[in-house]
């Protein structure tokens, strides 16, 4: 009998070897990595264990039921393709980041403590910064800063939440929480921020566009998806998340339908989709709780298949705006027709995964009989379809040619879309094994006529909507713009404070500077006092209070160089720490 | 000489026309089928003839027009936050 250990220390502890390795030897041993976690999930039995004490508390790496079961297996299939297609990246703080990062979804998928989660989580924010960081550009620096920020304000709204929470119940493990005092308030302010729930979502099409090609398929997958389930397990059935998710489910098709960075669509459509899962989850029955975490896990792969294929354009071309490109179906009609998939997956065409999940959050809704809700989702997913399933494809593989010629890409990154292809379909055929390890028992067909030749209606004359607009012209043109969100309102501030440091302040010091300079001018009637504190001002006020913003700035200087080589150090010192912890964990028991 | 991979199917616009024609024969058999499958609906007002396909053009037909309205609101250059 084999005695399995936390999965998250298999792929964490195993990113520390990867520098060691080279070759095929590396590329061998990186895929190992996800299928000794998958074995591991196997051999984990369902209930509590591995409990560490840790002060007067219990941390909980072990909270094993079928819930966080299918988010474990899903995180690691999804690390497993993300992998394969991360293969050809030669820089190993990359994938050590991702290593860590998927280990850290799994740490908070089966943490059964507050703590533990916490720790998870930060880690989880902490290592994907450094996907965006390695795309070594200044916007994306700039954006890894930002998402950075972002996740520290969820992070601490978290842990004010736990630290409140855990002192009043006098226990750190949790299961529901639901909304009742302050403590869960902010609790749920924190895991919704990590679930794009709006106005706290403008973090991720600011951030994932900017993601390296592979770092962006594990973003993707991970964050949103195990903020949505912890969600599921700790606030299901909160009515505000009804109408937090339906919200959700629209407004960003229209921002997706705007958008040009083709990568900036699949993050607003990204947030449409788990618009659909918090949805579900603020229904909170046995149909829209399975919906949800079926549609987690039908989500996971058809949008790391979009993220993929849009990377693997971007991996070759170098584009990604719709403006520059076009025609691309010539030369790269492999990646085109996995796009195509997961394009048909994401609009939940019959017989692929979207089908098959996305039905059962919206039949929850309707036998919820929440009219309004059930009608935004409907719009929403004629919406996605629009955007996800047509905008994508057309303007990146047909509409306008670019003159662009590129070759298809490298062999990895093809049999990771191919797989993640595969599952889609698959999974939209025969979607028995899928509904076999949902959290509750399935009594959901999906295929009848009715929903079938419903949902075809829909998606096809939105189809002709699309077609009609394009014909006639009516269609937004594709422009060189951005378009503002919600950060809007955290941005101007940030940039107009600079902008007041620089200016207006600087004139006040300088108009101070001359008052008291012009005071020290009255001892002039006296030359040695006159001298001597004149010295003694311009000593105090031109050396030792200038020198203070010549301090701080060499400081940032050498954060801002010392950045760079961050990430092979950061994640060198938390492992040691993860793995200290887990040390413990056995000297304990 | 030309370039490889200059022609491909859809650079005809005699393909291009037959495409939309069987995608428009495609949704007429759409409506046909509606009217012969038994509805199981959870509302009334679902199980009314056409009732996704009417749901589903108007739809996408008001998310363009509403997005190009948003657009006037928050387009911006590409250089703002810079």
């Amino acid at each position: 009998m084999i005695e399995p250990v936390p999965p998250e220390v298999i792929l964490m502890v195993g990113a520390l070897l990867v520098p060691i390795l080279k070759g095929r030897l590396k590329d061998f041993y990186m895929l190992l990595l996800p299928v000794l976690a998958f074995v591991d999930l196997l051999y984990m039995p369902s209930g509590k264990y591995w409990i560490v004490p840790f002060l007067n508390y219990d941390l909980i790496f072990g909270r094993v039921d079928k819930l966080s079961m299918v988010f474990g297996y899903v995180f690691v299939l999804i690390t497993f393709i993300g992998i394969i297609y991360a293969l050809h990246v030669k820089d190993n703080a990359q994938h050590m980041a991702a290593l860590v990062y998927a280990g850290a979804a799994l740490g908070v998928t089966f943490a059964g403590d507050l703590i533990s989660l916490f720790i998870f989580w930060e880690i989880l924010a902490i290592s994907s910064v450094f996907l965006v960081l390695a795309r070594k550009t200044t916007e994306s620096s700039a954006a890894a800063l930002r998402y950075f920020m972002w996740h520290f304000l969820g992070g601490l709204c978290l842990l004010a939440g736990i630290i409140f929470y855990v002192l009043k119940r006098g226990t750190a493990e949790f299961a529901y929480i639901g909304l009742d005092d302050p403590a869960t308030y902010l609790i749920f302010i924190g895991f919704c921020l990590n679930a794009v729930v709006f106005p706290l979502h403008a973090w991720l099409p600011d951030a994932y566009p900017r993601a390296t090609v592979t770092g962006a398929v594990f973003m993707s997958a991970l964050t949103t998806k195990s903020a949505v389930y912890i969600l599921a397990r700790t606030f299901p059935g909160t009515p505000i998340l009804i109408w937090a998710g339906a919200f959700m489910t629209c407004f960003p098709i229209f921002y997706a339908v705007i958008a040009n960075d083709m990568r900036r669509v699949l993050s607003y459509s990204l947030i449409n989709q788990v618009g659909f899962m918090v949805c579900g989850i603020g229904i909170g029955t046995q149909l829209a709780i399975n919906g949800v975490v079926a549609h987690a896990f039908c989500h996971i792969v058809y949008k790391a298949l979009l993220f993929m294929s849009t990377g693997a354009v971007l991996h070759m071309t170098g584009k990604i705006r719709a403006t520059d490109l076009g025609g691309l179906h010539k030369t790269m009609p492999f990646t085109a027709v996995c796009c195509m998939i997961g394009a048909a997956s994401i609009s939940a065409f019959p017989l692929f995964s979207g089908f098959i999940s996305k039905s059962m959050t919206v039949t929850a809704v309707a036998e919820a009989h929440q009219v309004i809700v059930w009608l935004m989702l409907l719009f929403a997913s004629a919406g996605v379809f629009h955007h996800a399933g047509i905008k994508v494809p057309y303007f990146i593989f047909f509409g306008h040619d670019s003159g662009i010629r590129s070759k298809e890409p490298p062999v990895n990154m093809r049999i990771a879309m191919a797989m993640a292809a595969f599952i889609c379909i698959f999974l939209g055929v025969y979607p028995a094994p899928l509904y076999n390890i949902l959290p509750f028992p399935v009594d959901f067909q999906p295929y009848t006529a009715f929903h079938v030749i419903g949902m075809l209606q829909l998606l096809m004359f939105g189809a002709l909507a699309f077609t009609i607009l394009i014909l006639a012209g009516y269609y937004p043109a594709e422009l060189r713009a951005i378009n503002l969100d919600t950060d809007w309102f955290v941005r101007l501030p940030a940039k107009r404070f600079v902008l007041f440091c620089q200016i207006p302040l600087k004139r006040f010091f300088e108009f101070l500077d001359h008052c008291v300079m012009s005071a020290v001018g009255v001892f002039k009637s006296s030359p040695r006092w006159a001298v001597t504190t004149e010295n003694g001002a311009d000593k105090l006020f031109h050396i030792r209070l200038a020198s203070i913003p010549d301090i701080i700035y060499t400081w940032t200087r050498y954060l801002k160089t010392e950045i760079k080589q961050l990430s092979l150090n950061l994640t060198y010192i938390l492992v040691p720490f993860i793995l200290l912890l887990f040390i413990l964990l056995y000297l304990t028991k | 000489m030309k370039p490889k991979h200059e022609l491909t199917f859809l650079d005809s616009s005699q393909n291009r026309r037959r495409v939309r024609k069987y995608f428009y024969i495609s949704l007429v058999l759409l409506l046909v089928i509606d009217l012969f499958i038994p509805k199981h609906g959870h509302f009334a007002w679902e199980e009314a003839p056409f009732f996704f396909a009417t749901y589903g053009f108007i739809g996408c037909v008001s998310l363009i027009f509403i997005a190009k309205v948003l657009r006037l609101l928050v387009k911006r250059k590409e250089d703002y936050y810079d």
